[in-house]
């Protein structure tokens, strides 16, 4: 064990030293407070420091909240505890090779701080540099059958945004089994309804009702950000930025050649700063869309999580898969069988003549409740009706 | 707490300062090494910092909150914690649209019909028959309830939170932070003793931050060969240590494969008494009806598909 905790009888530096490590904890991110840092003292005090890992052991009980802390707990710990041990070193190049074991969602979330500055491919945001090209195309009145690639100008940018927060707001509720109080309804509510009966001297005079309540739909967006899509890429991003600040129950993912979690991402207060931030988690890949090896992702390491019986699953993209078309359409199946609608934004369905050939969109077909266009809002908003309904 | 006090003994106030001694029952001050050997006693086999854990709960009486995949034994450690420390477990299963009502307490309404209609005839005030009917006698305890009014600390597992309501979890969170619950007619509950709350996730949902904070966290994992060959000797005595082996290193195997659900410690269990029950000595055997029993282990059509005679053979080669 280091020599810093081998001071049992000088409570004062290691206690100084321990909430320097919870300090150093909450700078990584883990959810920990000043009442996690009192109980930290208290372990100590009651821990026989002699033992080596009995600091270890109760400081992760107590300050991991989730399954990716748990996994940086031991680096973090042993960065903290004996960085100045020169002899501990091996120890800790030895432990991180059990931090690969994670899903490789773990390396993609931590990707950002470490991430260089490229964002030349256009894949995430760059509003300026995207579309300087196609200045001046609309006019307000023929806005809404714009196609996105030409909408630039703030205000019509504003109106986008407005819409989407319409759309979202119409899809936020559908039926569920949940019940509540309700002057009418189909059910009686016994409970009540005796409550009620003791003011007539036990006769149920006053019948109360229970009524099913209403549960929010939750969405799931999965956005392709390759070269293909990028001229649409900025506003989908805002697009799924409204829906999430809209949703109680959202979450987003963007995929290239891998996929990347930015539900986070985009919870940032900040839009210039959560642009930023997601194009530097989509910045720095290349080699195709791998559509097909995306959604396998998705499925094994994030499905269960997101996916029930009240998503809707809400893929953007043109379906130029780079992999193997019966994988996408595999992936798809499975996507399918656990959310409650697949719908496929496809933004080339407005382009004149456009018929879905690429192999993978074929794939993809039989498994998509809705495919529609997603070029203009006009488009958008005739997705307004079909998901109010569900 | 003094015998004689009653069923129950809720109602009767706790002052907050009687919390900690309230919270000294049978088994609470056993160390980590004696509470292992106490699991291992159950047939649970525990890492020791799972052992810290559980002592930190019992100690700041905080909620211990366990995540990992569907079998790998999180229900268990709540089985096996009550036996080995003598403590009543009592489980709350959560599902969605649960609601207080099902969880805390609910009045016999059949029974206050009746007691209504009983008096009907006696010349006593609706007052009076009102304050009757609402006696804790008509009063049915859900699990929160039974938890906090038991005279020695209970272990209270609330399983698979994940599938309850953001509702609820914000309301299970108000009674594990003050252990207490109010009834309107009756007045506020307060805890006899202090629970041991463990609660599992299966993330099929994200807990709020506030619920994760509240809680100590341990994270459940797969075995590892070694403890789950400990585990499958621990559970099932009787195996011969060849085969247990063989067993935990081709299961092991089948958790490295590419598949939708991997076999948790359930299903080894499962499958190696499936193979004892069939009178099946070595891996190696009976090819056939090795793949036929592999139902215990593979619990999808795509995972049956993927492992076809030849990768189950080398699996075995190298499990044996």
């Amino acid at each position: 064990m280091s020599r810093v905790l081998a001071y049992p009888a000088a409570p004062q530096p290691v206690a100084r030293r321990l909430l320097g490590f919870v300090r150093l904890l909450r700078d990584n991110g883990f959810a920990v407070g000043i009442r996690e840092g009192e109980d930290a003292l208290a372990l100590a005090d009651g821990i026989d420091l002699s033992r080596p890992h009995a600091l270890r052991r109760g400081l992760r009980a107590l300050l991991c909240s989730c399954r990716a802390d748990w996994r940086r707990f031991d680096d973090l710990f042993d960065a903290f505890w004996r960085r100045r041990g020169v002899k501990r070193a091996a120890r800790v190049a030895g432990d991180a090779g059990r931090r690969r074991m994670g899903p490789p969602r773990d390396g993609a979330a931590d990707g950002p701080p470490g991430q260089p500055d490229r964002v030349d491919r256009g894949a995430g945001g760059d509003p300026a540099d995207g579309h300087g090209r196609h200045q001046g195309a609309s006019a307000a009145e023929t806005l809404a059958v714009t196609d996105l690639r030409h909408i630039v100008d703030p205000e019509d940018l504003a109106r986008v945004n407005a819409l989407t927060e319409r759309l979202a707001a119409r899809m936020r509720y559908r039926l569920t089994r949940r019940t509540r109080v309700h002057a009418r309804g189909r059910r009686i509510d016994l409970r009540n309804t005796i409550h009620r009966s003791i003011r007539h001297g036990g006769t149920p005079l006053d019948l109360a009702f229970r009524r099913r309540r209403q549960r929010p739909l939750r969405l799931v967006v999965i956005l392709d950000v390759s070269g293909s899509m990028s001229l649409y890429s900025t506003f989908f991003v805002r697009f799924i930025r409204g829906v999430i600040d809209n949703f109680r129950e959202a979450d987003a993912f963007v995929f290239h050649t891998r996929l990347v979690p930015i539900g986070a991402v985009l919870r940032d207060r900040n839009l210039e700063r959560a642009v930023e931030r997601m194009a530097l988690m989509a910045a720095g890949w290349s080699g195709g869309t791998r559509i097909g090896e995306s959604l396998a992702t998705f499925n094994r390491h994030h499905a269960a999580g997101v996916l029930n019986r009240r998503t809707v699953v809400m893929i953007v993209s043109d379906g130029y898969d780079t992999g193997p078309p019966e994988r996408l359409g595999e992936q798809l199946r499975l996507v399918k069988r656990r959310a409650r609608r697949v719908v496929w934004l496809n933004p080339m369905i407005g382009w004149q003549d456009y018929q879905p050939v690429a192999a993978g969109m074929q794939a993809a077909l039989p498994h998509i409740d809705l495919f529609a266009p997603a070029h203009n809002l006009a488009s958008l908003a005739a997705l307004e009706p079909y998901l109010a309904k569900l | 707490m003094t015998p004689g006090e009653g069923k129950g003994g809720a109602g009767k106030p706790v002052p907050p300062g009687a919390r900690s001694e309230a919270a000294t029952g049978p088994g609470l001050d056993l160390s980590r090494d004696a509470l292992l050997a106490r699991l291992a006693q159950t047939g649970y086999v525990a890492d020791p910092q799972l052992a810290m854990a559980i002592t930190l709960m019992r100690q700041l009486q905080r909620p211990l909150l366990l995540e990992g995949d569907a079998g790998v034994g999180k229900t268990e450690v709540a089985k096996s914690l009550a036996a080995a420390t003598g403590a009543r477990l009592i489980r709350l299963q959560c599902y969605e649209g649960l609601d207080a009502h099902t969880v805390v307490y609910e009045w016999n309404y059949q029974h206050q019909l009746l007691a209504i209609k009983i008096r009907e005839g006696e010349k006593i005030s609706a007052a009076e028959k009102e304050s009757h009917i609402f006696e804790e006698a008509y009063l049915l305890r859900r699990p929160l309830l039974e938890a906090i009014s038991q005279d020695d600390p209970p272990v209270l597992l609330v399983d698979e939170i994940d599938r309850a309501d953001e509702e609820f979890e914000a309301y299970l969170l108000e009674v594990l932070s003050d252990f207490q619950i109010s009834i309107p007619e009756l007045g506020t509950i307060r805890a006899v003793s202090i629970p041991s709350v463990i609660l599992t996730s299966n993330a099929t949902r994200e807990l709020s931050d506030a619920l994760r904070r509240r809680c100590l966290y341990h994270y459940v994992d797969y075995p590892t060969e070694d403890k789950e060959l400990r585990i499958v000797s621990a559970r099932m005595p009787g195996i011969e240590p060849s085969l247990a082996g063989q067993i935990v290193r081709f299961v092991q195997a089948v958790r490295r494969e590419d598949l939708r659900k991997k076999p948790g410690i359930a299903e080894t269990l499962d499958w190696a008494a499936a193979l004892v029950g069939l009178g099946v000595g070595d891996l190696r055997d009976d090819p056939q009806a090795l793949q036929h029993s592999l139902l215990c282990l593979l619990k999808t059509r795509e995972d049956t598909q993927a492992m076809p005679l030849e990768v189950m053979e080398r699996l075995v080669g190298k499990a044996v």
